[in-house]
């Protein structure tokens, strides 16, 4: 048995088609959603990719919030589904107010392409189990409005609550406040993050290394076993 | 708003002597003279307008013509070669049903006036090329040239043309794996920028620019038609209307990306249903050119209704719309049963998209404003009988003492101490320095089958993800070398380009051109274009590497200095297996350096002259274009075979700069001994061609020199993969930490 994981296509979308690949590797079946469309296709979990949706023209995310297809999102993860948001989606989710705080254009103005080092703050969500708290992996990075930021109360909160699931180490690429890389709702179902695992699942391409992998086989895990 | 009447057809031939302003609008006398015996009569406003823009240099290569003949003339025998030049762009066979298209375009004024939205539209325009092809495009590359690097104007244009690309590319989602930053005086006030694309489809989805078959639909989609980009033709506008118009238009055009990433879906999404008869993209000379070419290339004629042209400005007058350069849009041909499913697709992915016209059974290109019919000519003599020059040219008078002037005679680092300060001087050089901080603000992941990206040798792409077969690009080009000789210099920059693309383990297939010079007006400039030309197609020629397609820039110089003649080559290579591709960085320790090729004193025009002299006279390297070839095939059976773990072409900068570059990618330093017959110097900083330095694993040493030997190549050991510095024995040790400093904190000092 194997778990239906859609991925959503917004106007502007960039990375569908490569997580897509992702969730296929990791022995998922992707299912294609798109955004004028309310039908979740009955998927077990959804994955908001990176990209320009609307091309950001207004603020990353803040249109694509208002799709029809995030009115089923919205309700279907507040009831628990799982919800990955991958740069653009993790944008998406923090318009959507399913994760708290904002992102802001990086702190050095350009838009940065990198390989970055990460670590695993939390690896109890359903997008983290197959990492060990504490690993430290490399993920690329790449965005024009990456600088997470929240008031230094919900940033207690996260903290206390263990909601950071990834950190930067070594280098802040983008001026996020505690070197927040990623982070998850109340639940640990919803997690959003600025780099890119979908980008290091095969030896071969991206960044040569397979660190992303364990984010579509946590979801498989978790789902299967359920 | 009250308007003179309308400048029909019919109001033309009743009024002969009305002036126009055809000068305004750059026609010469003669030309203008032309347009009127090909009519029969004076031109309408909205004829002229087409027949000036179609006619400039830009759309009709009209200077470059007559030297351009060549690549078709001695274009080699070549199976690959699906589509040749002429079309949006060259397509070349892969294998395996793929075929790939790809072509280099200039934007290079239009990105000295606005730096950001000109290097954008740049990448805009050369994309809808690809996708006209019927191809998804699936990486781009970006050859670049700046004035000095510390010049004040420099930190102007740089950023800005670096954040347009970006902003454009990384938003449509391309990879960007390629390209070249290179600073040199010469280009303070024309800045090149050279932008290309890739893209592939399966051979039976190839797309042609042509209109047939009388009845089918014409469609325009994509963005509104606005004022930007209109240049000369508000001089007509301005005869036709007395009231005031909405002024200060910008004559650069703004790029919308994320329209234009709409236009790639809905376009592929098109061609998949097969609803796609003929298909042109919008770019110089917008509707004039779209419909001019469409009409000229099928069987028929075209009628257009240009009313029906969607507008962002409702003042246009039809000779602006007609020329608008308003980026994002595409004019596709449609039988009428499909035009509602055509439009279908379209509204999904939120394009507005109108039928403006149809394909007619006559010969003609007929163009209606307001029920007047405004155009009525045959589109062959807008779009191809245009005027062709022989301009003459003449080798410069100041050639000779350049090429007596020579390198080999400069003062040569007489210590060891002075040899490693040069090697330290030479590799934070703003042209041999680290690019990191341009190219990471370039998306190189996306897509997910980047196998190479800069500062690899050249950028591989995976196109199928089953087989692993794969297609690499490397563009290339050394001014420096083509003034001293641009027969020779086109031809080095082809041969580095070939030789990028075989170190990286691809066979290369073809070429595409981007041709940057001065004024066509002055014999000097039009003397280096036509040798750099007829350089070019020789080499391909003998290369077996046909030129599938270019571009030609003139009038790059400001008053009467003109910049390096300056061709950039774009080599396009096939891989079977990606797996097997050999990249720059050593990998292991213990692993044996050999130089590959013949070391000569050569030093004119090389990274060391211009870095540690200001420096620029001689010869440049010696073509050998049969070594090339040799030294391609050795590169790519052992990089199959796996007789190499690492591999990096030798140009500027010479071996320092490539064991700099390999040793710091891999982060594993090198002990280097200088082999007989060599000198320290000459080792480290000759700019000889057609050579590589490869690492070989110990186990694959014998076999690795049996097959070079047995087929001729010069092979010579000079060191191994080792320790945490680079050692020239008897000479200097630096550490990759120093090196590393030295290489990678030029750019972000003089930029950020």
């Amino acid at each position: 048995m194997t778990a239906r994981i859609g991925v959503v296509t917004f106007p502007g979308s960039l990375d569908d088609r490569d997580t897509q690949r992702a969730i296929r590797l990791a022995g998922a079946e992707p299912v294609a959603l798109w955004h004028k469309d309310k039908d979740l296709k009955q998927v077990d979990a959804v994955v908001l990719p990176g990209g320009f949706s609307y091309g950001d023209y207004l603020r990353a995310g803040a249109i694509s919030r208002f799709s029809p297809v995030m009115e089923s999102v919205i309700e279907q993860a507040k009831s628990g589904m799982p919800v990955l948001g991958i740069c653009n989606g993790f944008q998406i989710l923090t318009e959507a107010h399913l994760l708290p705080g904002a992102m802001l254009g990086n702190n050095h103005l350009h838009f940065i392409c990198r390989d970055q080092k990460l670590r695993v703050e939390n690896a109890d969500t359903a997008w983290t189990v197959d990492y060990d708290a504490g690993q430290e992996i490399h993920i690329p990075l790449k965005n024009m409005d990456g600088r997470y930021v929240a008031d230094e109360h919900t940033l207690d909160e996260l903290e206390a609550e263990g909601r950071v699931v990834f950190r930067y180490r070594d280098f802040n690429p983008n001026g996020s406040l505690r070197d927040i890389a990623g982070i998850s709702n109340a639940a640990g179902n919803v997690v959003g993050l600025m780099p890119h695992p979908e980008h290091a699942v095969e030896p071969l391409v991206g960044s040569g290394r397979t660190d992303g992998l364990p984010f579509f086989t946590s979801i498989l895990k978790k789902l299967v076993n359920a | 708003m009250s308007r003179t009447p309308l400048d029909t057809v019919e109001h033309a031939a009743e009024t002969p002597d009305v002036e126009l302003p055809w000068a305004e609008l750059g026609l010469k006398k003669d030309e203008y003279e032309k347009v009127v015996e090909i009519l029969g009569r004076r031109p309408t406003g909205a004829e002229l307008a087409m027949y000036s823009v179609m006619w400039s240099e830009h759309c009709s290569y009209k200077s470059s013509k007559v030297h351009l003949r060549q690549f078709g003339e001695k274009a080699p025998q070549s199976d690959a070669l699906l589509v040749g030049i002429g079309e949006n762009a060259g397509v070349v066979d892969v294998g395996q049903g793929y075929a790939v298209t790809f072509k280099v375009e200039s934007h290079n004024h239009p990105s000295y006036v606005e730096p950001y939205q000109g290097a954008a539209t740049g990448v805009g325009g050369i994309v809808r090329d690809i996708i006209a092809m019927g191809a998804r495009p699936v990486a781009v590359v970006d050859p670049l040239r700046f004035g000095a690097a510390d010049h004040p104007d420099t930190k102007r244009v740089l950023p800005g043309v670096v954040a347009g690309i970006g902003g454009y590319g990384n938003c449509l989602g391309l990879p960007n794996i390629g390209g070249e930053v290179v600073f040199d005086a010469c280009y303070q006030g024309n800045p090149l920028v050279n932008a290309g694309a890739i893209g592939v489809m399966r051979h039976e989805d190839i797309h042609l620019a042509k209109a047939s078959g009388t009845g089918n639909k014409v469609i325009l989609y994509g963005a509104r038609t606005g004022g930007d980009g209109i240049g000369g033709a508000s001089i007509l506008a301005s005869e036709t209307f007395d009231d005031a118009k909405p002024s200060k238009r910008p004559a650069v055009q703004v790029g919308d990306p994320f329209q234009e990433k709409l236009l790639i879906e809905c376009t592929l999404e098109a061609f998949k249903e097969k609803l796609v008869v003929g298909i042109q993209d919008l770019g110089a000379a917008g509707l004039s050119c779209a419909t001019s070419e469409l009409a000229s290339n099928g069987s028929g004629g075209m009628r257009v209704t240009l009313d029906d042209v969607p507008l962002r400005d409702s003042t246009l007058s039809p000779e602006e719309i007609l020329m608008s350069e308003s980026q994002e849009r595409m004019c596709a041909v449609v039988e009428p049963e499909k035009v509602d499913r055509f439009l279908a697709i379209c509204d999904k992915w939120d394009v507005i998209a109108t039928v403006i016209g149809e394909v007619t059974d006559g010969d003609r290109l007929e163009i209606f404003w307001h029920g007047g019919k405004i155009v009525d000519v045959d589109p062959r003599t807008v779009a191809h009988d245009g005027p062709v020059y022989e301009r003459p040219y003449a080798r410069p008078d100041w050639q000779d003492a350049l090429q007596a002037d020579d390198a080999n005679k400069l003062a040569r680092p007489g210590t060891s101490e002075e040899l490693k300060a040069q090697v330290v001087q030479l590799v934070s050089s703003p042209n041999q320095a680290s690019k990191s901080w341009i190219t990471s603000q370039y998306d190189h992941f996306v897509q997910g089958n980047t196998v190479l990206a800069q500062p690899e040798d050249s950028g591989m792409i995976r196109i199928d993800e089953t087989t692993g077969l794969g297609v690499a690009i490397a563009t290339d080009g050394n001014g420096r070398f083509a003034k001293l000789d641009p027969y020779a210099g086109a031809q080095l920059a082809l041969s580095e380009a070939y030789r990028n693309v075989a170190t990286t383990g691809a066979k290369p297939l073809a070429v595409s051109d981007c041709l940057n010079f001065g004024s066509p007006e002055d014999p000097a400039v039009m003397w280096q274009f036509a040798e750099a030309v007829r350089g070019l197609a020789d080499a391909c020629q003998q290369l077996g590497t046909p030129v599938t397609g270019g571009n030609v820039s003139l009038y790059n110089q400001t008053g009467e200095v003109a910049i390096h003649p300056t061709p950039v080559v774009a080599v396009l290579g096939v891989i079977d297996d990606v797996a097997r591709r050999t990249p720059v960085a050593f990998q292991e320790e213990g692993q044996l350096l050999y130089l590959l090729g013949d070391t000569r004193e050569e030093f004119g025009g090389s990274a060391w002259s211009q870095v540690v002299h200001d420096h620029l006279g001689g010869l440049p390297p010696k073509v050998d274009l049969e070594r090339e070839r040799l030294l391609a095939e050795i590169l790519i059976s052992a990089s199959r075979d796996g007789m190499i773990d690492s591999a990096h072409d030798l140009s500027d900068g010479g071996l320092i700069q490539a064991v700099v570059e390999s040793a710091l990618q891999g982060g594993k330093g090198a002990r280097l001994v200088v082999p007989d017959g060599l000198d320290a110097f000459t080792l480290l900083f000759s700019e000889s061609a057609g050579r590589a330095v490869v690492a070989v694993p110990r186990s694959e040493e014998l076999r690795f020199n049996d097959m070079c030997g047995a087929r001729g190549l010069p092979v010579t050991r000079i060191g191994v993969v080792d320790g945490d510095s680079i050692e020239l024995q008897g000479e200097f040790t630096l550490t990759l930490a120093e090196l590393r400093e030295a290489h990678e904190a030029t750019m972000p000092a003089l930029l950020a």
